[in-house]
């Protein structure tokens, strides 16, 4: 019974979707206003089917409903309620059924927003956001259905275990779907663009802040899914390259770069079908990080499910990937450009620069990371791309970034005089020099970290200078540019903590007995007793799975982080073999990357005032 | 279009065509090859030095517990047994018969020297029975690397 309103529900959703896109394209082309309302009509439609059958869903979840397919694959009696709730996610059916939620809610979120602007683009977007949704209603309808009928059960075994064995791991998956399936929403603005031949001033800031939303998520869901591997997987590290961190690294590249450049095109008039193509990109290259993800294509620790909605991903992948070459081949001419770019050193340039560098990380990634897939395609031999291509492709390219986030700031607009670019480089450099200097007698050696603490010392010194211009007015006045700061001064953080915990950690690995103690650098760990702290590493044996998961505990202060992870107990010789290992500055990773993602709300939010002569302005010229 | 213009178009195609061979290079001599035991000895002397992942069965009866942290064992396919070195705590679930992948490069004084060693961690393992075939391909497949 609730399998089958579940399953009417997600029918209708196609329906919908495949009805108000044609809608939209329709009103678009002629046009026409009864058009776009009826397309807005349709994408509120999306929305609320998509909320009642995740609503559906939860029910049959939180009533263990045996009967509905997906329950009877992740749900169980014996666990808590809150893991119940939460295992909607916990596997492939349930997340793409949780992706049509977030996609509705996006779409009508957006549709509601512009329900008064930008009558000439918004027929298009709706058309191509419930393109998008229809797709995804297709996969919810067949290939990843999990309103399937199967003969009700007494119990279900639960969801893996991997996913209950830490908090992180709700609020992980979320966010990354927040900054996935967000993309779609500028995608969607960037194609209406085309498709209208036009990007004025005025749809700048939909665009921009349709894709600031989705970034701060993404940038919050790659260190959520860092840190959860740091405090759960035990080999003590937070990044290692995978197909999948690599997945979710892509798409922020290239949104990145686009949140750059489109403040260039706001300056300038400037790169407008440039800032397009990045917008586009990032949409596509999360439908491909999906594609990575779901269809167990890789051999990772995120290939929970291996599964047949790999072949369709790919056919929509391809299909929007030729839609968005084709629109930009046909199209990009005319969106003329309003200006010029005067000197290459200059704001702007650096700008340029900067996007250079994101599309080169980008691409840098994007190869080490489908080439393996590449050559076993073609011959059926299967490798990977070692760690040792991604750092030392990645590192450089990284701290010449990290350079520019000092330069770019201490120029301005237009044109640079000799004397204005060595003041602007000279100064803030000492303090580099002392960050640096800082650093070698806190014992860093590396060349890379130091050279990366003398341009992170240099950058955050020119942040702060550029932060604090104007005082305290700026806080009410400029909240974007103080917002942009922010999330520069957090990316700064990043930049050196990440050299820093790479580069200066200790590790050993001991056998202990019990009662017995070890000693670490300036920390003595005992398998029982309390000096700083007590650090409880464990195994947990879940019922459902054959062996037992190791959980490492961590010590974490600001300045260093002590962290034990067990790697074998032996209960004949009665010991049990810890690793141990001591990383200065994890902890401001974490922290650094939350103050990028309060930079990026600050940037958002919009200012009060504008919004109200905005919505003056929108009662007197008819809609 | 202006000279200076041209000028910076050509110093953009140098600079992208000479990142473009760093980063193709820095691949091929970073590739890791997923191989079973019997790849390893048909490929001769490509075997030595290259980064390995060797996938098989910890053959029965081979693990043997040096001093520290040593640890040498056999690898097999059933066809092809391979002796492996390796350093360092083994992982909780590592036993006689239970699938392994072993990282690192074959020596000239004939087993592989591991650096790191993952255990089939897929909840649908099991250990193949005897006389039963070793798929390693599938086996590579389904461990996890954590890494």
């Amino acid at each position: 019974m609730t399998a089958a309103l579940g399953r009417f529900l997600i029918l209708a959703s196609v329906f919908v979707c495949a009805a108000g896109s044609m809608i939209g394209f329709a009103a678009g082309k002629k046009r026409s206003l009864d058009g776009l309302q009826m397309a807005r009509r349709f994408a509120y439609g999306f929305a609320v089917l998509m909320i009642l059958a995740t609503g559906v869903m939860e029910f049959a979840l939180l009533t263990h409903d045996f009967s509905v397919g997906y329950v009877a694959q992740v749900g169980s009696r014996e666990v808590p309620t809150w893991v119940t709730i939460v295992s909607l996610w916990s596997s492939l059916e349930g997340s793409i059924l949780f992706w049509g939620l977030v996609l509705g809610l996006y779409i009508a979120g957006a549709t509601w927003l512009t329900r008064s602007q930008h009558v000439d683009y918004m027929p298009y977007a709706i058309g191509t956001w419930l393109g998008c949704a229809t797709f995804f209603s297709f996969l919810i309808a067949g290939p990843a259905n999990p309103f399937v009928s199967v003969p009700a059960a007494p119990d279900g075994p639960g969801p893996n275990p991997l996913l209950q064995n830490h908090m992180l791991m709700i609020i992980h998956p979320p966010f990354l779907y927040l900054g996935y399936v967000g993309m779609t929403i500028p995608f969607g603005f960037a194609c209406a663009a085309l498709l209208r031949g036009r990007l004025g001033h005025s749809f700048l800031r939909p665009l921009r802040a349709s894709l600031m939303l989705p970034w701060i998520f993404l940038t919050i869901a790659i260190m959520l899914g860092g840190w959860w591997a740091y405090e759960v997987l035990g080999w003590g590290g937070y990044w290692a390259w995978d197909p999948v961190e690599n997945a979710s690294l892509l798409p922020w590249l290239t949104a990145t770069a686009a949140l750059h450049s489109a403040v260039v095109m706001e300056r300038r008039g400037v790169l407008k079908g440039w800032t397009v193509t990045l917008v586009q990109a990032s949409f596509l290259l999360t439908i491909l990080g999906t594609f990575m993800t779901r269809s167990g294509v890789f051999n990772s620790v995120h290939s929970f499910t291996q599964s047949s909605i790999g072949p369709a991903i790919l056919v929509f992948l391809a299909a929007a990937l030729v839609f968005s070459v084709v629109l930009l081949a046909l199209r990009v001419d005319s969106l003329e450009s309003e200006g010029k770019l005067e000197s290459p050193i200059s704001r702007e340039g650096m700008f340029l620069v900067n996007n250079l560098f994101f599309v080169l990380l980008t691409f840098t990634i994007l190869i080490g990371t489908i080439f393996p897939l590449a050559v076993e395609a073609f011959n059926g031999k299967q490798m990977s791309v070692g760690r040792p291509y991604f750092d030392s492709m990645v590192v450089p390219v990284g701290t010449a970034l990290l350079f520019l986030i000092g330069v770019g700031p201490a120029l301005p607009w237009g044109r640079t005089t000799r004397q204005q670019a060595i003041r602007s480089l000279l100064l803030p450099f000492t303090s580099g020099v002392a960050v640096a200097l800082i650093g070698f007698a806190a014992g860093a050696r590396n060349p890379w970290t130091l050279v990366t603490l003398l341009f992170g010392g240099y950058a955050a010194w020119v942040t702060f200078v550029e932060m604090s211009r104007g005082g305290p007015r700026v806080l009410r006045r400029g909240r974007r540019r103080i917002g942009a700061y922010i999330v520069h001064a957090g990316a700064v953080i990043v930049f050196v903590a990440i050299a820093v915990s790479s580069t200066m950690r200790t590790s050993t690995e001991v056998r202990l007995k019990p009662n017995r103690q070890s000693t670490i650098a300036r920390f003595a760990v005992t398998s029982k007793g309390k000096a700083v702290t007590t650090l409880e590493p464990r195994m947990n044996q879940y019922a459902a799975m054959r062996e037992p998961i190791g959980t490492p505990d961590v010590h974490s202060t600001l300045t260093h982080d002590l962290y034990l992870s067990i790697m074998n107990i032996d209960p004949g010789n009665q010991t049990v073999s810890v690793m141990m290992l001591i990383t200065p500055m994890v902890s401001w990773i974490w922290i650094a990357v939350l103050m990028m993602g309060v930079g990026g709300v600050v940037a958002l939010v919009p200012r009060r005032q504008r919004v109200v002569r905005q919505a003056l302005q929108e009662d007197i010229v008819p809609a | 279009m202006n000279r200076s213009r041209l000028f910076l178009l050509v110093a953009l195609a140098v600079a992208l065509t000479g990142f473009a061979l760093i980063a193709g290079s820095r691949i091929s001599r970073n590739l890791v090859y997923y191989w079973t035991p019997t790849d390893i000895t048909h490929a001769g002397d490509k075997a030595y030095g290259a980064t390995i992942r060797l996938g098989g069965q910890v053959a029965p009866g081979s693990i043997r517990m040096g001093n520290g942290s040593a640890l040498d064992f056999d690898v097999t396919d059933r066809n092809t047994t391979v002796h492996v070195k390796s350093n360092g705590v083994p992982p909780q679930m590592f036993r006689e018969g239970i699938g392994v992948v072993v990282e690192g490069t074959m020596v000239r004084s004939g087993y592989f020297q591991s650096d790191r060693l993952m255990v089939s961690h897929n909840n649908e393992y099991r250990a193949p029975k005897a006389g039963e075939r070793i798929d390693a391909k599938q086996l590579i497949k389904s461990t996890k690397g954590l890494e």
